[in-house]
């Protein structure tokens, strides 16, 4: 190994106002490895990234690229030093051709075809030298994410970048577009180029990297040799505790039937039927999962109880039947009956982004006597009291409602959203995919709060495509495929194998389980 | 109608579309690099009353083009700073300078010249005079050809044939061009531009004063080389008649051309009322005929174009982030 880092940071420190992004960051990455960086959401990574490519500027701090001190001001200059950057939201113009975002911005001269087919000679050395091939010609909004994905490292690769930088790669991707992926990275690494890899997923960070920086809250709390450490203590440096990456929880208790569906059918906008016939019942003290690949009905049952589509068939709650027209029952009157509902896409249908903490929080909820001062006006004060109480109940950071939902981490504002539902005491709760994008601390928290809720004798359905989060959180597992139901197992009796031949569409393993 | 008519009205068709072209083609520099300019009206206002004024006060046209011009890319610049340096509201910032050109050209036009808000009339070296192309008496005779040659080809003034070609080097710039793939990506996603180390303030400046340069020529021929001299309000519309045609040519320089060349038409069209009753065998309101090229804005408007993608960071200001 060669003795000068390819990159050194030290003492990189950054703040926007108040807070302080970058603590004092000091860092060295030895050429020819995969050096990961872990840290959850809002710890800085990115911060740090982004004063390497000249986004932003740090407040105080050297930069070292190959023992050289290095300023870098701007793109520019990053790019001349040496360093690619493939950024989690892609910087591609989408109805551009692969080869027009490749050359954009490193054209060689003022016309443009001797740039466009020297490019196209070099693309076709670099697919065949590393598993990189896309159809140069192709617009960028016909790629798949994964090739899209694709274009922006051989965008680095043409600008000759040795040192490449991967924000959040995998986030996008699809299992087997993540391996092909990590295959390109250690291709890279054996030619010779350094790559940081940053991410917040455990299993990426043991599976491909040499070494690993952890970051916790603007600092750098440690960093080690990949082979020399675990997840369990990678997560423990990220959270600065000891966490559960396992649900902590006792038997359930079922008891009687809350829910109880026959025979929901379902047809979209487009006059497809996405859910074709299904039965389901979920008991008071347990949680229901349904498992399955996404777009498989799942999301659509979810939307029929919280009342926002319509459907046919027969859905009682605690024996008494709900309308499912649209025309008698909507998502305020279910709330107000007890059926709580945190959304699967909290950013759509669980939150106004731009509205306040406290707004969010009694939405569906707004009609509720506690939170009016006369027929016509609202107790904004008594609901801004209520929220600083849940926030603090739930963890909320910061635990400040006047500030816009948009300006938490995705953690903080699922807990938000899960704080004003679970809050209500709800007899039945809905919660699709809990956990999408919040870091690991969070997740441990908020599959607390629904298993606490499980053993306060509510019940509990479950929607979520994380398999392990199903398997860990659920008591009972039903799993959908095509719009209809392909198996139902014990959580206790079932394992990943057989789940996901269920969700294939494979139904007769039941007799070999 | 006979053949010569026919050409008589395209030769109006020619004059009046070359404003428009030149507008239009000043939105589409732009617009594709996504900044939404309304204020295409209020430029080619302020440089029709700037050319026409220097020419009257220097006699010579080509300062006037050039003092209309300089008009021009002053508003351009306003719009720039407000919604590129300052990331104001695009739309605002070119009603502003709508509302300012409509006014501002009369006061200063009452003040210098006296006579109700008009400069006093052009001639001579003060205008764009009609140039003849080579031979054209010479062809004139000859069937068919000939008229089209002198009569449609031959005789416009110079800023007509600046306009025209215009066009195919628009197309050349955008799409050939190291210049053009930026600009295109500016308007697209100003992101991707500045991760790949291009300034992305600079490169819309560069596209917003392109825009004031060529709305400069708009409004020059408008008073300098269509008419003779400025009045009130004279660009009547065409600037957001030119915003028109450039949705209808979907951002494309030659559609351009034929979306300005179709308003030009109707606008000649509403000049010949005997030839459309002709034709038509039945006669058509005079208003209705002159307000032809605007129910047809609104028509082209409502949809009547099919699909047409604006440049996707269009109308956003660009903010740094990750």
């Amino acid at each position: 190994m060669n003795a000068e880092p390819a990159i050194e940071l030290k003492g990189i420190s950054k703040a926007f106002g108040p807070v302080q992004a970058n603590k004092d960051i000091s860092i060295r990455v030895m050429p020819g490895t995969i050096h990961g960086i872990i840290g959850e959401n809002g710890a800085g990574k990115s911060t740090l990234m982004s004063i390497l490519y000249g986004f932003y500027k740090a407040d105080r701090g050297e930069v070292f690229i190959s023992g050289t001190k290095t300023e870098i001001p701007d793109s520019q200059a990053a790019i001349a030093a040496g360093i690619g950057m493939v950024f989690q939201h892609f910087k591609l113009v989408e109805n551009f051709t692969v080869l027009e975002n490749v050359v954009l911005g490193a054209e060689e001269g003022a016309r443009l075809r001797p740039s466009l087919s020297k490019a196209r000679k070099l693309l076709t050395e670099l697919a065949r030298e590393y598993e990189l091939s896309v159809d140069p010609d192709e617009t960028i909004e016909e790629l798949s994410v994964g090739h899209q994905q694709r274009v922006e490292i051989l965008k680095a690769l043409y600008r000759k970048a040795d040192i490449l930088i991967l924000d959040e790669p995998t986030g996008v991707l699809t299992p087997s577009e993540a391996d092909h992926l990590f295959r390109i990275l250690k291709g890279l690494r054996d030619e010779g180029k350094t790559i940081i890899l940053i991410t917040h997923k455990l299993r990426e960070i043991m599976d491909v990297t040499d070494t690993v920086s952890v970051m916790r809250r603007g600092e750098m709390t440690a960093t080690v040799k990949t082979s020399e450490t675990n997840p369990q203590a990678l997560a423990e440096l990220m959270v600065g505790r000891k966490v559960l990456l396992q649900v902590d929880k006792v038997a359930a208790q079922p008891k009687d039937k809350v829910l109880d569906i026959q025979g929901l059918r379902v047809v979209d906008d487009d006059g497809v039927e996405r859910v074709k016939g299904i039965d389901l019942n979920v008991r008071q003290g347990e949680i229901l999962g349904i498992a399955g690949v996404a777009g498989n009905g799942q999301s659509e049952v979810l939307e029929v109880l919280g009342g926002y589509r319509s459907a046919t068939g027969r859905v009682t709650l605690n024996g008494q039947d709900i309308d499912l027209t649209g025309r008698a029952s909507d998502g305020q009157t279910r709330r107000a009956n007890g059926i709580c509902h945190v959304p699967e896409d909290r950013h759509r249908e669980g939150l106004i982004l731009d509205y306040f903490a406290w707004e969010n929080m009694v939405f569906g909820y707004h009609r509720a006597p506690e939170y009016q001062r006369s027929k016509y006006l609202m107790d904004n004060r008594a609901i801004r009291r209520d929220t600083e109480e849940k926030m603090a109940r739930f963890d909320v950071r910061p635990p400040i409602p006047n500030l816009a939902a948009k300006n938490f981490s995705g953690g903080n504002q699922q807990k938000i959203v899960l704080a004003r539902e679970i809050e209500r005491d709800p007899e039945l709760l809905l919660v699709g995919q809990p956990t999408r994008g919040v870091d690991i601390g969070a997740i441990e928290f908020i599959h607390q709060q629904i298993v606490e809720l499980r053993d306060r004798g509510k019940a509990v359905l479950l929607v979520s495509v994380e398999l392990e989060e199903i398997l860990s959180l659920a008591d009972r597992i039903t799993v959908m495929f095509d719009g209809q139901i392909t198996g139902e197992r014990l959580a206790a009796d079932t394992n990943e194998n057989e789940l996901g031949m269920l969700m294939a569409g494979i139904t007769d393993t039941s007799g070999a389980a | 109608m006979d053949f010569l008519t026919l050409i008589q009205i395209l030769d109006t068709t020619v004059r009046l579309a070359t404003p428009l072209l030149f507008a239009c083609l000043a939105g589409l520099y732009s617009e594709r690099a996504g900044i939404f300019d309304i204020g295409l009206e209020g430029k080619m206002l302020a440089a029709a009353f700037f050319s026409a004024a220097f020419a009257a006060i220097t006699g010579s046209v080509w300062l006037g083009l050039l003092a209309g011009m300089g008009a021009s890319l002053f508003l351009s610049a306003v719009h720039g700073l407000a919604s590129i340096t300052f990331r104001g509201n695009q739309l605002i910032s070119g009603v502003a300078i709508n509302f300012l050109a409509a006014g501002l050209t009369v006061l200063i036009a009452q003040d210098w010249f006296q006579q109700g808000g008009r400069t006093p009339s052009l001639a001579g070296a003060a205008r764009f005079n009609e140039i003849d192309l080579p031979f054209q008496s010479a062809l004139a005779d000859v069937p068919y050809l000939g008229p089209i040659y002198s009569e449609l080809i031959s005789g416009h003034s110079i800023l007509v044939y600046v306009a025209f070609l215009t066009v195919p080097l628009t197309w050349y710039i955008l799409f050939r061009t190291r210049f053009g793939l930026r600009l295109r990506a500016v308007g697209e996603n100003p992101a991707a531009v500045d991760t790949a180390g291009v300034n992305v303030i600079w490169l819309r400046f560069v596209a917003v004063g392109i825009c004031g340069v060529l709305c400069g020529l708009a409004g020059a021929y408008l008073a300098t080389g269509l008419q003779a001299g400025f009045v009130k309000d004279m660009s009547s519309g065409r600037g957001f008649i030119a915003l028109a045609a450039l949705i209808f040519a979907k951002w494309r320089p030659w559609y351009a051309l034929f979306a300005c060349l179709l308003f030009g038409f109707f606008q000649a069209l509403s000049f010949r009322p005997d030839v459309v009753k002709a034709v038509l065998q039945f006669e058509i309101p005079g208003q209705l005929m002159d307000a032809l090229p605007y129910i047809l804005t609104v028509v082209i408007l409502a949809g009547f174009v099919g699909k047409a993608i604006p440049p996707r960071a269009g109308g956003e200001p660009y903010v740094k982030e990750r």
